[in-house]
């Protein structure tokens, strides 16, 4: 993986110095909470209901077992003992003291991690396909430009101060596993007829209070063009963006009312101005970057097939988790493995400091070293020899990261709500932790199928549930909290947006409205192949409106 | 009914004026009954902001019912106790006699 070159190290000391000053500066008293607060967000630094939240920055993703275990430290020694991975890959801290957030810093700073850029209206972190490097249906690994947009987008003084924040994913696969279109720009690596790689370019998705699939602007962009093509994508945006409204000041809202044919003229027009300057990426320095996302030399271990038979025979439990949790791998002896941080009727996406610590661990011994922060909230190791899954699978089992969940109804992404978030108008960790123990049987779970089930508290989405299959949106209504269900939403190379099926319902009611919607998809799909999506994109929603308020219109 | 609320400075603690100072729990919050002492807290709020003491902070509705306070709205009552679904976190995680101390 990417290590820090002198640059880097030099760059990420000087902001740990610079933002330490600042904080003790705070602390003192000579600078107001006014001049603060946009200093401390530049820092991944939030205020929420309980305390301080510090959001740090998991590039693309992308973590080694020293890292992950600097975060099981801090979570241990700064905070109470757990951290929240989010959906942006990120990891948070719930209960940080604004005075120990310098020393955290430090701490991060010797394990090349920092918090830049997680907050603020600017170019946040890059998020990539969480099985990339790994996938058997990839064309190239995406992280090599996710880590090039990162080194340009790093406190660049033209795109610091933008109309909002600003958000890139990358993939690499056909198959789209980091949500592009869901994002401000989306890159989908690809190959031309001649072989060559190139991106896909999409711009003007995101969720929020309004919904925008993004639209594809180019069909092919050689990756030499990478950087000025964004660059010009931001400087329309930057140019025309607006900043009287916040609420429509996402590139979402210029992009919709510009018309797509309108802002891709713009966008091609402006790099027509520089395509050829010094933001063209030498073939140099991109294979120089791409080498340190070679791949681990991953040898021959034929003896998986025979110990992953032998020790399915052993047992049922974990021959389910191999079904479900293990995905093929390029190289035929490895696997891909999901780790569910989607425990039966746990918060989605929280892991104690000690699970962080064998999780890490097991990243060392079993897994050349490396981790993946997935946005559905769970994490990964991307490369496990086949012959040794069920040893990492006896480990998870000791420290209750072994549910066998993952795309099942209880991998649930959940924003954590109300219950930490000052932005938030309903709880959505409980609601998650209902509809979990609900579902709890995994057999029950199985029948049902693949089914993506996303919670957020309020309309900011950061739960993702308008790309749900099913979409929860909890609100305030007359003081009580009622939740909005959607349905049909999908974040994958089809995406698609949910529509809202009626009337909400309480947090007593939520739990039976959503068992109600599995029973009616149940009772209507063809055959067990046909999922949950599948099937909402066949009949539509008559019959789930029925299933669900047919009652009502009867008593009415 | 109402009383202020804030956040300490330095550790984001989740505080309410009472008796002269901030309290970690909102038990003993001093309570405006009329515009007056709404006034009267505000300036307050606003002088220990000033003092760099707390941030974030704002007057908010409350019931008293047998001499305790309860913040009307759920975001205030989960602030006042913790996460809902973490009773080992937050307010309500330590002990009665330390609370009321």
């Amino acid at each position: 993986m990417y290590r820090y070159d002198e640059f880097d190290h030099d760059f990420v000391q000087a902001r740990v110095a610079e933002f330490s000053d600042q904080v003790a500066r705070r602390l003192a008293g000579e600078i107001t909470e006014d001049q603060f607060r946009p200093l401390r967000l530049m820092n991944g630094v939030y205020l929420q209901l309980h305390a301080y939240m510090l959001r740090i920055a998991v590039p693309y993703g992308t973590l080694n077992s020293k890292q992950l275990r600097m975060l099981g430290h801090i979570a241990r020694k700064y905070d109470k003992g757990y951290g929240h991975f989010t959906t942006r890959q990120n990891i948070q801290f719930n209960w940080p003291a604004l005075s120990d957030i310098p020393a955290i810093l430090a701490d991060l700073a010797s394990v090349e991690m920092h918090a830049i850029q997680t907050s603020g209206n600017c170019i946040r972190n890059v998020t990539a396909d969480h099985f990339a490097g790994a996938a058997a249906d990839e064309v190239a690994d995406p992280r090599p430009y996710a880590e090039i947009l990162r080194q340009w987008s790093s406190v660049h003084p033209e795109f610091s101060f933008l109309p909002r924040k600003f958000k890139i994913a990358v993939t690499g696969a056909e198959r789209d596993r980091a949500a592009i279109q869901t994002h401000d720009i989306g890159l989908h690596l690809k190959k031309n007829a001649a072989g060559e790689l190139g991106f896909a370019v999409y711009v003007g998705g995101g969720q929020g209070r309004t919904p925008m699939i993004a639209k594809k602007i180019r069909d092919f962009l050689p990756e030499a063009d990478l950087l000025s093509y964004c660059t010009a994508i931001l400087r329309v945006y930057n140019l025309y963006g607006r900043r009287d409204n916040k609420y429509k000041a996402r590139i979402k809202i210029l992009v919709h009312e510009t018309g797509v044919e309108e802002i891709t003229r713009q966008v091609e027009a402006e790099w027509q101005e520089m395509k050829d300057a010094d933001l063209k990426l030498p073939e140099a320095d991109i294979r120089a970057i791409d080498a340190y996302f070679a791949p681990p030399a991953l040898v021959e271990r034929p003896e998986g097939d025979e110990a992953v038979k032998l020790a399915r025979l052993d047992s049922k439990s974990f021959s389910e988790w191999l079904d479900q949790n293990v995905v093929t791998h390029r190289h035929p002896d490895y696997a891909a493995v999901t780790i569910s941080l989607k425990g039966i009727g746990e918060a989605p996406g929280d892991a104690s400091d000690s699970q962080m610590e064998a999780v890490a661990d097991l990243a060392e011994k079993h897994a050349f070293d490396e981790l993946r922060v997935s946005h559905e909230q769970n994490l990964i190791l991307p490369h496990v020899a086949r012959a040794d899954l069920k040893a990492v699978y006896d480990a998870l089992v000791d420290i209750g990261l072994a549910t066998a969940n993952s795309n099942l109804i209880s991998d649930i992404i959940s924003c954590p709500g109300l219950d930490y978030c000052a932005l938030a108008t309903a709880r959505s960790i409980p609601v998650a932790q209902e509809i979990s123990l609900r579902f709890a049987s995994l057999e029950r779970q199985r029948e049902i199928g693949e089914l993506k089930l996303k919670i957020s508290g309020c309309i900011n989405a950061c739960g993702h549930h308008h790309v749900g299959h099913i979409g929860i949106l909890g609100v305030e209504k007359k003081g009580a909290e009622l939740y909005q269900v959607t349905l049909g939403g999908s974040a994958d190379e089809n995406t698609s947006v949910g529509e809202i099926i009626g009337r909400g319902f309480s947090s007593a009611e939520i739990t039976d409205a959503i068992e109600q919607i599995v029973e009616t998809y149940l009772g209507l799909r063809l055959d067990r192949t046909e999922k949950f999506i599948d099937a909402y994109r066949r009949v539509g929603p008559a019959p789930f409106k029925e299933a669900l308020y047919a009652g009502e219109a009867k008593a009415a | 009914m109402k009383v202020l609320t804030a956040n300490r400075l330095a550790d984001g603690e989740a505080v309410w004026y009472a008796n002269g100072g901030w309290a970690e729990t909102i038990d003993n919050a001093d309570v405006a009954h009329d515009k007056a002492a709404e006034d009267r807290l505000e300036a307050i709020g606003a002088t220990a902001s000033a003092n760099n003491e707390v941030v974030d902070v704002n007057l908010i509705d409350v019931t008293v019912a047998n001499g305790v306070v309860e913040p009307v709205r759920l975001r205030e009552k989960i602030r006042a106790a913790g996460p809902t679904n973490r009773n080992d976190l937050g307010k309500q995680a330590r002990p009665v006699a330390a609370r009321a101390a």
